[in-house]
């Protein structure tokens, strides 16, 4: 019983030393975000790396989403005579809940995974040592950048996420299920309200902080060589996977 | 002055550094040499306080490197360079923007005089011609150039190389020694040598410093070290598979 008790404290030591040094990892990225010298050309490069190149997984995802929402949707409004309220179902469900994550997810795997394996490499090709031996702090260096670039780019990348599923569910309802154009886009603009909107943005940069953290910080911890990179990149993507949907949970019972 | 005494460093219950003490003076080549796995980079690291010792001390130039502040850390830093073994050169960047890195992130020249000094380090290490090539283009000993170079523009005062021509043919090794040999002599530099080139490392050194189940077994000329009669250098130096040197294939 003691040696149980002891493996399991030594367990739970372990991980929360891991969660506080992923704190502390967390909090120098966001003072350096904070404080200057703030490495513009890096933030623009990651903001495009980030935001402009995933453009075509979201595109693509936005617009099956939409229109899975609205062939789901449809059949369950008619039974209660509601079709008329598709709009809103789709407008709703994707601005406050499913832009958000499922954008946040799409670009976990496309870009949190890549800036994982970057900085792996660069850990286990000493050249973090080397910025750091040119009196450089790689924290402002190459996490700061990729956190600012995530916060900025993930409620936009959001944003487009939604209008392209919207439409995705206007073509799959209006173009081929009959749904009449006015009412589809009416009733979604009586039902829709800022703080709905609102509330996918926080969620957004919320997520974009999230997926920058655990992608910095895994690259950062890589260890062992190419095994360690793959390593890294594969618990980076399930780990802020996970914590995104935890923290969507926390978030849409909190606002 | 690079003064270590007494270091001790474990991981995970093992301890590689048993205690080592050495001493470089100003304006001096010291090779290390030992075993792989016997903690080589392991001391060089020590003494750029990017590993700290679990107990022990690395004085540059009368300073605990280990206790400085990180502000003195950056300027005893910016005094030192360091030579990877895999040369840490940005992959992403070309051979220019690789030497200009330090100088565009850490000094107010403007990109005119940038490019003097760039191409005056490229032209030293014989690379003036690769400066629009990538790391990827470049074979080893460019790369191990090309990182001496980055090193040199910052002017350091103390120069770490870290094994530069392991993987190596021996006709390069020859030639990035001779390399390393005319930029100490020419700039004064003092420098500690990892590395596993003997005889080659000789000719360029003062002392070669032997580091051997985590401590400096000895430390002598290239003169005497030829005729040790140290067990442990006359095994290694002589690479006799009989003697005191435990090894695994």
């Amino acid at each position: 019983m003691i040696a149980y008790c002891t493996r399991w404290g030594a367990w739970l030591v372990e991980k929360l030393a891991r969660l506080g040094k992923c704190a502390l990892f967390f909090i120098e990225a966001v003072v350096c975000c904070v404080t200057p010298p703030l490495k513009w050309d890096r933030i623009i490069k990651q903001t495009w790396f980030i935001g402009w190149k995933s453009m075509p997984v979201i595109c693509l995802t936005a617009a099956f989403t939409g229109m899975v929402l609205a062939l789901q949707g449809h059949p369950t409004l008619r039974r209660v005579g509601s079709e008329a309220f598709l709009g809103p179902l789709v407008a709703l469900s994707l601005i406050r809940e499913l832009g958000p994550v499922l954008a946040a997810l799409m670009v976990t795997g496309r870009a949190g995974s890549s800036i994982t394996a970057q900085i792996g490499i660069m850990r286990i090709n000493d050249q973090i040592d080397a910025l750091e031996l040119m009196g450089l702090n790689p924290m402002r260096y190459l996490v700061a950048p990729n956190l600012i670039a995530f916060v900025v780019a993930m409620p936009l990348l959001s944003a487009v996420f939604d209008v392209i599923a919207i439409f995705g569910g206007y073509l799959l309802g209006v173009r081929v299920l009959g749904l009449n154009a006015g009412a589809y886009f009416g009733e979604m603009n009586n039902y829709v309200v800022l703080h709905d909107i609102l509330n996918g943005v926080y969620k957004s940069m919320s997520f974009g902080a999230l997926i920058a953290a655990v992608s910095c910080y895994k690259g950062f911890n890589t260890r062992f060589g190419a095994e360690g990179v793959s390593t890294a990149t594969t618990q980076a993507v399930v780990d802020a996977s996970v914590l995104i949907l935890v923290w969507d949970y926390l978030l849409t019972s909190l606002i | 002055m690079i003064c270590i005494e007494n270091l001790h460093k474990s991981f995970g219950g093992q301890e590689v550094l048993r205690g080592v003490s050495l001493r470089v003076n100003t304006g001096e080549f010291v090779a290390l040499v030992g075993m792989s796995g016997s903690g080589k980079s392991l001391l060089l690291r020590n003494v750029v306080r990017l590993i700290q010792p679990d107990s022990g001390r690395v004085l540059v130039d009368g300073h605990d490197v280990a206790r400085m502040p990180q502000q003195e850390l950056e300027a005893l830093r910016s005094r030192i360079g360091y030579v990877f073994q895999s040369g840490a050169l940005f992959d992403s960047e070309t051979v220019f923007d690789n030497v200009a890195f330090p100088l565009r992130e850490k000094t107010r020249l403007g990109e005119s005089a940038i490019r003097r000094k760039v191409m005056e380090e490229l032209e030293q290490v014989g690379l003036a011609d690769a400066e629009h090539k990538f790391p990827a283009q470049l074979s080893g000993g460019m790369l191990k150039r090309v990182a001496l170079a980055r090193t040199l523009v910052r002017a350091p005062e103390i120069i770490l190389f870290d094994e530069p021509t392991t993987g190596l043919d021996p006709i390069v090794v020859n030639s990035i020694l001779q390399l390393f040999d005319s930029v100490h002599k020419r700039r004064n530099l003092t420098g500690i040598l990892v590395s596993h080139e003997i005889p080659e490392i000789f000719g360029i050194v003062q002392k070669i410093a032997m580091l051997h189940e985590g401590q400096i077994a000895a430390v002598e000329t290239p003169e005497s070290i030829r005729c040790s009669q140290n067990p442990v250098i006359d095994q290694f130096v002589n690479g006799k598979i009989e003697g005191p040197i435990h090894y695994q294939n």
